[in-house]
């Protein structure tokens, strides 16, 4: 289990978190905390509501019961003006990159500065070129987003997400569905702009191999509860039976191979259903 | 007891949609005061909204005129009354047809457009996107869009309208041999400013309000899928028609008693 931490350390506090989709529960009971400066990555399978976890704490959903709290603050008890204050100090990467397409990679990197500040046209645009050179993307600002491959468009989005210079970062599935050279170029990005810009980061993945190679801590979360948290070298090799199922990748295990079925020879000769 | 059950989950859902629209529209009105501040983004809205349906307004416009001052010529010179075409066509033009037509074509050109393009940015995640940026969507991408097709209504039925006199002129003086100032001057004396002209208006500032306000809802309130935003733009043009057709009958016995 993670170390004891002082309050004054969790940027994000979850407590007795409860969400229903229907009769559904997403989350029954949840309670996660995030430090502020490291990496910590949430993983499970998918439609475990990893994304839907930082719906939550980004405010853009209501939990049935439970607080989240971001840097003190209860999310869900604030007024929409508080709220949009909150957000402007956390970034979030979409799994789409969610690029503004009718503006130019240089048009959405400065879109939030334009939204927010009253800087001067020239330090807005030394401020986009600058967080466009962290994700390596300088060069390409003239483009559209329709012009991007998914990585760039990503990379993009990063310099979007950091360019209010937010206290915390959220992606949401960073690594999926990139190439190897994409992957590592995201990951690399997401270490560095924690460690240099002393972000805090939340990695929502279930690319077990990628999000365990940045993590300082990892919480995995299956059936709407935290199954097992702590670090990853520790999860690895201490981690109970579902852990080690999900981290090694093994297909059959506590998660069954076979969805639930009736008995193989009764089915094949019994009578049909 | 089946189709009972139906009936009310029909009528259930129906009465939260209407409620979310209601809902969505007072939200859009308070982005007025952002919008003032911000006209660059009403100007851009005009333009893709208003700009860009000014061709399919105008061709359309034409040729409705030029078929009326066909149609009306035959039916009026059985009574030797060929001099009143001016105000047959202008009035029907005026009255019902412009307002009517412009909002049907609206529906299906910029209605639709709108629909998609905002379930599109709902299924790729650009709305919320914008939510975790702190900015209201609602106030920045729906109120634009709002205004500008609630003023861009009644210039499109005005421009269809002044098209459709020019299609009928064309038709009944250029080439059936009606008299030229006749067909003018008959249609000025009998044309009248408030009844016909104002009333046209308002009627079209009323299809505004309703075409751009289902356009809207349609796509916001989508599924984000692609079978969602198709099956949103479908409505859009669907209920905007059928709105369209039933308010132009209320309107209508309103205003003329």
């Amino acid at each position: 289990m993670s170390p004891k931490r002082s309050p004054r350390d969790i940027l994000v506090r979850i407590r007795g978190l409860k969400f229903y989709r229907g009769s559904r529960a997403i989350f029954d009971g949840v309670d996660i905390d995030i430090p502020r400066g490291g990496v910590t990555a949430i993983m499970g399978p998918s439609g475990t509501g990893k994304t839907t976890l930082l719906k939550l704490i980004g405010g853009q959903l209501t939990p049935d019961s439970g607080t989240i709290e971001v840097d003190g603050l209860n999310v869900h008890a604030l007024s929409t003006r508080d709220l949009y204050r909150l957000r402007m100090r956390m970034g979030m990467l979409f799994q789409s990159g969610a690029l503004l397409t009718d503006l130019s990679v240089f048009e959405n990197v400065a879109y939030p500065l334009r939204e927010h500040t009253r800087l001067s046209a020239s330090m807005i645009r030394k401020l986009v070129l600058i967080k466009l050179e962290a994700v390596g993307l300088r060069g390409a600002h003239q483009l559209m987003p329709s012009q991007l491959s998914g990585g760039m468009a990503r990379r993009v989005a990063l310099a979007r997400a950091i360019a209010l210079d937010p206290m915390m970062i959220m992606y949401d599935e960073p690594f999926a569905g990139q190439d190897p050279i994409s992957m590592g170029v995201l990951i690399q990005l997401v270490r560095r702009l924690n460690d240099a810009a002393r972000i805090s980061s939340v990695v929502v993945s279930h690319d077990v191999a990628e999000a365990s190679q940045i993590a300082d801590l990892i919480y995995v979360i299956s059936d709407g509860r935290v199954i097992e948290s702590g670090a990853p070298q520790q999860l690895r090799e201490h981690g109970g039976e579902w852990t080690q199922q999900f981290i090694r990748g093994l297909p059959d295990g506590p998660v069954p191979f076979h969805y639930p079925a009736p008995d193989l020879a009764s089915d094949l000769f019994g009578e049909p259903a | 007891m089946e189709w009972l059950a139906a009936l009310g989950r029909a009528g259930l859902s129906f009465s939260a949609r209407l409620g979310r629209a209601n809902l969505l529209f007072v939200a859009m009105l308070r982005g007025l005061p952002a919008l003032l501040r911000r006209p660059r983004l009403l100007i851009e809205q005009m333009f893709a909204i208003g700009v860009l349906t000014v061709l399919i307004i105008a061709v359309s416009g034409i040729f409705v005129g030029m078929v009326l001052g066909l149609q009306g010529y035959h039916i009026l010179s059985r009574f030797g009354a060929e001099a009143t075409l001016g105000v047959m066509v202008a009035a029907s033009l005026v009255r019902e047809l412009g307002p009517v037509v412009t909002a049907l074509l609206f529906a299906g050109r910029a209605g639709s457009a709108m629909s998609a393009e905002i379930g599109l940015m709902k299924a790729t995640e650009q709305l919320s996107g914008l939510e975790m940026m702190a900015v209201n969507p609602e106030h920045r991408v729906l109120t634009p869009r709002l205004i500008a097709g609630i003023i861009s209504m009644p210039l499109l039925a005005a421009l269809f309208s002044m098209l459709g006199v020019y299609g009928g002129w064309f038709v009944g003086v250029g080439l059936l041999g009606v008299d030229d100032g006749t067909y003018w001057a008959q249609m000025q004396s009998q044309i009248d400013w408030n009844e016909d002209v104002v009333n046209g208006v308002v009627k079209s500032f009323v299809f505004g309000v309703v075409c751009t306000w289902i356009a809207i809802f349609q796509g916001y309130d989508c599924v984000p899928t692609s079978e969602g935003v198709s099956r949103a733009t479908t409505r859009t043009v669907v209920h905007s028609s059928l709105a369209v057709l039933g308010l132009d009958f209320v309107l209508t016995a309103l205003m003329f008693n």
